[in-house]
């Protein structure tokens, strides 16, 4: 017990005194989530929509993959995008194993299923509601897409956040592709997981404590925009 | 006799089947150019249905539709409640207008000369989904009239409304006909019916049952079905 009790003052004091490595590991981590949140964005959210309001053959396959992506263990993306970076694979001429870039990239392929899964639900629910108006304007789908998906903005930046906050928490697919290298692709979660087993419990336990912050911060935000835009927009 | 003009819209035998019920049963009617239609009948007996078809949203099993000139004409429908998009009021009726592939300034000059003609000017600016449901339906009115559609489809505009509301959804209807815009609107309220129609379409069980000027539908109602239904709508006559 008393051990705990002097890990966390050691962990506060490193917080605290903004001690160096703890800094960077936060910083690429959060930077890393970011560009996999919108990278993931930028895929799922259209996909979402399409395949809420589109009828078109494929999309109920699509629908099983999405879900059943959902449910993969996040190792197993891990190896997949190992395998496809490793040098034999076919994007090892692009050399981006082990570099943040493939960390990037599972972070990316474990968001897209999630953003895409809740804007179709966001985007579902308001299509029931629009569908007779903007099929009587005489809408397109492709324009349908674009209308609500900004008319469900602030439902989506909630899920956007859902996706940053699933990259970030993310360690056995970054661990895979990304090698844990100091300095390079060491963020926070696979840091946590390599300090624990060496035994130096203050420095994971202060990121632990940040990474529990940010997802803090993270629902907070969400939460706020919900209220706001309720609020404001109705 | 004066000659009649060619009907605007034309349904012949229209079958609406949804979810396994036949809501039209090869439902004929002529929508003539220039007059007010109100469409009367019970609950279920597939006013806002007809209009739906006639509007496109709802494919017939059989029937035909035809326009005159053979194209369907430019045209809007105003729903019970009306959908709101998330942004201005000024730029929910422009919406309407870009999608119909007119842009820039005038677009913008006749988004606010609509919003002006509904007496809204003053929210313009304000977000749509927090207006009052008069105010949002007014707000669909201007959607629709600034399209300057030939025929405009109206389905129980001011059912969900207060009396003050509704009085100003008839006045901007009546502004609209006499714009030149056909009218053909379902309503629940006799008294409303009065006010706007020149000529009843009365529906029973999925079929026009009678369609008559509308002064002698209320004195003198040619079926069966429309003087029990007057009856029971107005129970002191």
């Amino acid at each position: 017990m008393f051990e705990i009790f002097a890990s966390l003052k050691l962990a506060l004091a490193l917080m605290a005194g903004g001690d160096a490595e703890l800094a960077a590991i936060v910083a690429l981590s959060i930077e890393l989530s970011l560009a996999a949140a919108v990278l993931g964005s930028i895929l799922g959210l259209p996909l979402g929509a399409l395949v809420a309001i589109g009828r078109f053959p494929g999309r109920r396959a699509i629908i099983v993959c999405l879900n059943a992506l959902l449910g993969l263990p996040s190792v197993v993306v891990g190896l997949v995008v190992y395998l496809m970076l490793s040098r034999a694979g076919p994007l090892g001429s692009w050399g981006l194993l082990f570099t943040p870039g493939a960390i990037v990239a599972a972070q990316t392929l474990l968001v897209v299923p999630i953003v895409a899964a809740l804007s179709r639900q966001a985007v579902e629910d308001a299509w029931a509601e629009y569908e007779e108006q903007l099929r009587s304007l005489g809408v397109g789908t492709a324009r349908a897409v674009r209308t609500l998906l900004w008319d469900t903005r602030f439902s989506l930046l909630t899920v956007a956040l859902a996706g940053f906050g699933r990259a970030a928490s993310e360690v056995g697919a970054v661990m895979i592709v990304g090698g844990n290298i100091d300095g390079v692709t060491r963020v926070m979660t696979t840091a946590i997981a390599l300090e624990t087993s060496k035994g130096d419990l203050p420095l994971a336990l202060a990121l632990g404590i940040v990474l529990i912050l940010v997802v803090l911060a993270v629902n907070a935000a969400a939460y706020a925009i919900r209220e706001w835009s309720a609020k404001r927009h109705g | 006799m004066a000659e009649r003009p060619a009907p605007l819209l034309r349904a012949r035998d229209l079958t609406v089947v949804l979810g396994g019920v036949t809501v039209l049963d090869r439902l004929s009617v002529e929508i003539l150019p220039g007059l007010r239609t109100v469409v009367l009948g019970a609950n279920g007996a597939g006013k806002s249905v007809m209009l739906r078809a006639l509007h496109g949203l709802v494919a017939p099993a059989s029937g035909r539709i035809e326009w005159q000139g053979g194209r369907p004409p430019r045209q809007a429908m105003v729903f019970q409640r009306p959908v709101m998009l998330r942004r201005s009021a000024l730029a929910n009726v422009e919406y309407g207008l870009a999608v119909n592939g007119i842009e820039g300034a005038e677009r913008e000059r006749r988004a606010r000369e609509a919003i002006a003609k509904v007496g809204l000017e003053a929210i313009a600016h304000r977000s749509a989904r927090v207006l009052s449901g008069g105010e949002q339906q007014r707000l669909a009115l201007a959607r629709a009239w600034a399209l300057e559609p030939a025929i405009l489809f109206l389905d129980e505009p001011t059912s969900s409304l207060d009396p003050g509301a509704a009085f100003e959804v008839e006045r901007i209807v009546a502004a609209i006909a006499a714009e030149g815009t056909r009218i053909v609107m379902t309503t629940h309220n006799l008294g409303q019916a009065r006010r706007l129609a020149d000529e009843i379409v009365f529906i029973h069980q999925g079929r026009v049952a009678e369609q008559t000027p509308a002064d002698r539908f209320f004195a003198d109602p040619q079926s069966q079905d429309a003087r029990v239904f007057l009856k029971g709508e107005l129970p002191w006559n």
